[in-house]
């Protein structure tokens, strides 16, 4: 049994690890055509990534990219692409960062409330395509990449145009400064000068009950039924149509705390510089980590120390942008080393079988 | 295109341009039919009618393409990177094969590896971009006249053709405006308007797409891999070599669309160019029903909200108020067909964009920002159930492997 769930664990890491290795070995071939120091590259890299202030920075960016593939990933369990985190996220941090704005009261209450006004607004977003699917079978791969684009047109809209912009900075908008009561306190580890910010601990909290939610509720046990085979799932009374609304709702709920360790822990307001993508490197990363709570938080900290480190390359006069590659690359051979692995298995499985039944007509 | 079909579109091509009419006499909008207007629309319909007709191709064998952005910004790059230092029609192929081996890469994933469709795209859109950024960084940098993000001036340009002796006439018959008549001039007028010989093979390829997938043995094979691939591969098609051509023929579409931002629109390779039309492109080709002529009909309707994105104030309310009208006449319609509960949804759209108009004086850009978007999602809607993409698209297909 134990030697079993050692043999689960190695075939589960192989895959990211072989991955990650073609990566490196691709990207270390494009430097070399374009004659750069491999090792100068990544020993930069190392020793910026491993320094105290360097680790909070991997820590933070961390945290928002590990809420948007939890997001993501819970849609994958049910075969649901959710493409539209993008879009939820910065929606709902804008309308959280408005509403905090106006907040002035006790942290104890208003951070409750914006991280409230945040999921319901990422939910709604979401429910929109997970409407369109159930009543009117529109995929939802195509909806929230539409609900993407007109999310930003929104915005943009909101903040140039009505009085929620304001002028924060020379030619800067943003919702009105969150007040200080309205902020999440971060803390500090040995040896830096910045802080963690404090959501980090309320995504290991998402984290803790995404994995709860799967593995020890019914709701779990059938999100991952109908995942698996709609018809089995539908046939034991499953409503798929429900789960499918449910699943929805959860993932955008989840998409919209995307943007709060930024907002409630540095920068205290939206603007329209707000970092935006983290969707689509939440899709990267649920892949990466299998969808499973340890596997992106792997994923999620490996993005944070490639995305923290890569300012780095410009410096010695390698474009940072090799790190995107690495990251496309690792991306695409993790899911095709994943396709082979599940094929591997399938093939065993099948064999076992075979030879399970030529043993018995051989008893008979 | 059949007997039956022909007379509809003429109507609802006739039918618009009437609406449109009517918008501008109300509003005062009269760049909204004039020639500049009308030949800067047909011109930005190109690249999104390239990367539909690109996702087209890829769809019709079954594979579901969200990497056209991806694509599209390799074609963008491939064309700066050769056109600076080898003139326009280096530049053009250059971005053909760039979008190509994007394509291939994207088969591999896909055809070959069986790997999921919207995962392998959304790679091939992380890798197009990284990809490009990085060299255009090495290489554009020390280059001269060009930067980090941006490519030397292409140098040279594509012919492009203006036919005088029938633009000229109606341009000075357009500024009349005069209702209807000085319309449908803006409109044929800007047909023939500084009309870029990349816009010329666009409309060939739609047409040559549209004989090729729809009136050729090889085309039937390449859609039935789309449609049935283990009913395909029973009857000796080898579905996995029509799949490879599509999506590479894909890729290079999507490359030749990049290639038209620019060299055509801008001169210069410039770093997110592209801004999301690989996806607009996706979108008109649902919008056109999986077909080249519903794709070039959605290709011209985006790219002619593109353009009055960019051209002043009160056309954007006068789309609003040709928004409104639109749908209510639609919404007649589909009373007629029986459909009371779309029509009642269409009713209260074209109400409320009605009651918009009316209300308000200054609409702002983003209205025509997120106009396709929207008009995509009200189309999807409305029609889904009457929409008939591939039946197997989207779905991976291993041969001998029937699920």
């Amino acid at each position: 049994m134990r030697t079993m769930s050692v043999k689960r664990i190695g075939d589960t890491l192989l895959a990211p690890i072989l991955a990650l290795i073609i990566a490196l070995i691709v990207t270390s071939a494009i430097l070399l055509a374009f004659g750069a120091d491999i090792a100068e590259v990544f020993g930069a890299m190392w020793s910026y990534g491993t320094r105290p202030n360097s680790i909070v920075l991997i820590l933070n960016l961390a945290t928002a990219y590990y809420l948007s593939a939890v997001a993501v990933a819970i849609g994958f369990k049910m075969n649901l692409f959710n493409i539209g985190v993008n879009g939820q996220y910065l929606l709902g941090a804008m309308v959280a960062a408005a509403v905090a704005g106006q907040l002035s009261l006790p942290g104890i209450i208003s951070l409750p409330i914006t991280i409230l006004v945040a999921m319901l607004v990422g939910a709604g977003w979401a429910g929109i395509a997970a409407w369109l699917k159930v009543s009117r079978g529109v995929s939802e791969v195509i909806s929230t990449i539409m609900l993407n684009f007109i999310a930003l047109g929104i915005i943009s809209y909101t903040i140039i145009r009505t009085g929620i912009g304001k002028d924060i900075a020379v030619n800067v908008r943003g919702t009105k400064l969150i007040p200080e009561s309205g902020w999440m306190p971060g803390f500090k580890i040995p040896g830096a000068a910045n802080e963690v910010y404090g959501f980090t601990l309320v995504a290991v909290a998402i984290g803790v009950g995404y994995w709860f939610l799967l593995n020890r509720t019914t709701f779990g046990f059938d999100l991952r039924a109908s995942g698996m085979s709609p018809s089995a799932a539908s046939a034991s009374g499953v409503n798929s149509r429900r789960m499918t609304v449910y699943t929805m709702l959860i993932s955008g709920a989840i998409a919209g705390l995307v943007a709060l360790p930024d907002l409630l822990g540095d920068s205290h307001t939206y603007t329209l510089n707000f970092p935006s993508g983290f969707g689509f490197t939440g899709i990267a990363i649920a892949l990466i980590g299998r969808n499973n709570p340890m596997g992106i938080a792997f994923g999620a900290l490996l993005w944070g120390f490639l995305d923290t480190t890569s300012a780095q390359l410009d410096l010695i006069g390698v474009p940072q942008e090799i790190v995107t590659i690495l990251q496309g690359v690792t991306v695409l051979a993790v899911v095709i080393a994943y396709e082979i692995a599940r094929r591997n298995k399938i093939r065993e499985q099948q064999q076992e079988v075979g030879r399970a039944l030529t043993e018995k007509s051989n008893i008979l | 295109m059949n007997k039956r079909l022909l007379p509809r579109v003429l109507l609802l091509i006739s039918g618009a341009i009437m609406l449109l009419s009517i918008t501008r006499v109300l509003t005062g909008a009269n760049d909204l039919t004039s020639t500049g207007t009308m030949s800067a629309a047909f011109g930005l319909a190109v690249p999104i009618g390239l990367a539909g007709l690109g996702g087209l191709w890829s769809e019709r064998a079954g594979v579901a393409n969200i990497g056209l952005e991806g694509m599209m910004i390799l074609g963008t790059f491939g064309a700066g990177l050769a056109g600076w230092q080898y003139g326009v029609w280096a530049g053009l192929i250059t971005a053909i094969i760039f979008g190509a081996v994007g394509g291939l890469l994207f088969g591999l994933a896909t055809v070959t590896f069986g790997v999921d469709q919207i995962v392998a795209g959304t790679a091939i859109n992380i890798l197009g971009l990284g990809l490009t950024q990085f060299l255009a960084k090495l290489l554009f940098t020390t280059a001269p006249g060009g930067g980090a993000t941006q490519s030397p001036p292409i140098f040279g340009m594509l012919p492009a053709i203006s036919i005088p002796v029938i633009s000229d006439p109606l341009t000075s018959l357009q500024e009349k405006s005069w209702f209807l008549v000085s319309d449908v001039a803006g409109v044929v007028s800007g047909l023939f308007y500084q009309l870029s010989l990349l816009t010329i093979i666009t409309v060939i390829l739609f047409m040559l797409t549209k004989w090729i997938l729809w009136h050729t043995a090889f085309g039937l094979r390449l859609r039935s891999a789309g449609e049935n691939p283990w009913a395909a591969e029973s009857l000796g098609i080898k579905v996995n070599l029509y799949k490879y051509f599509a999506v590479t023929m894909s890729g290079g579409l999507a490359g030749l669309a990049g290639a038209y931002l620019a060299i055509v629109a801008t001169g210069v390779y410039r770093g997110g160019q592209t801004a999301g039309r690989g996806y607009i492109g996706l979108a008109t080709m649902i919008f056109g029903n999986w077909r080249p002529g519903g794709t070039a009909v959605g290709a011209t309707v985006f790219g002619y909200i593109d353009t009055l994105q960019l051209r002043d104030d009160a056309n954007i309310r006068g789309l609003v108020l040709f928004g409104s009208l639109l749908i209510l006449s639609l919404a007649g319609f589909i009373f007629k067909s029986g459909r009371r509960n779309t029509a009642l949804a269409f009713l209260i759209l074209g109400v409320v964009l009605g009651m918009a108009f009316l209300s308000t004086s200054v609409f702002p850009p983003e209205v025509a920002q997120i106009a396709p978007y929207l008009t995509t999602l009200i189309v999807l809607a409305t029609a889904a159930q009457r929409l008939r993409p591939p039946s197997a698209d989207g779905i991976p297909y291993r041969k001998g492997d029937h699920s």
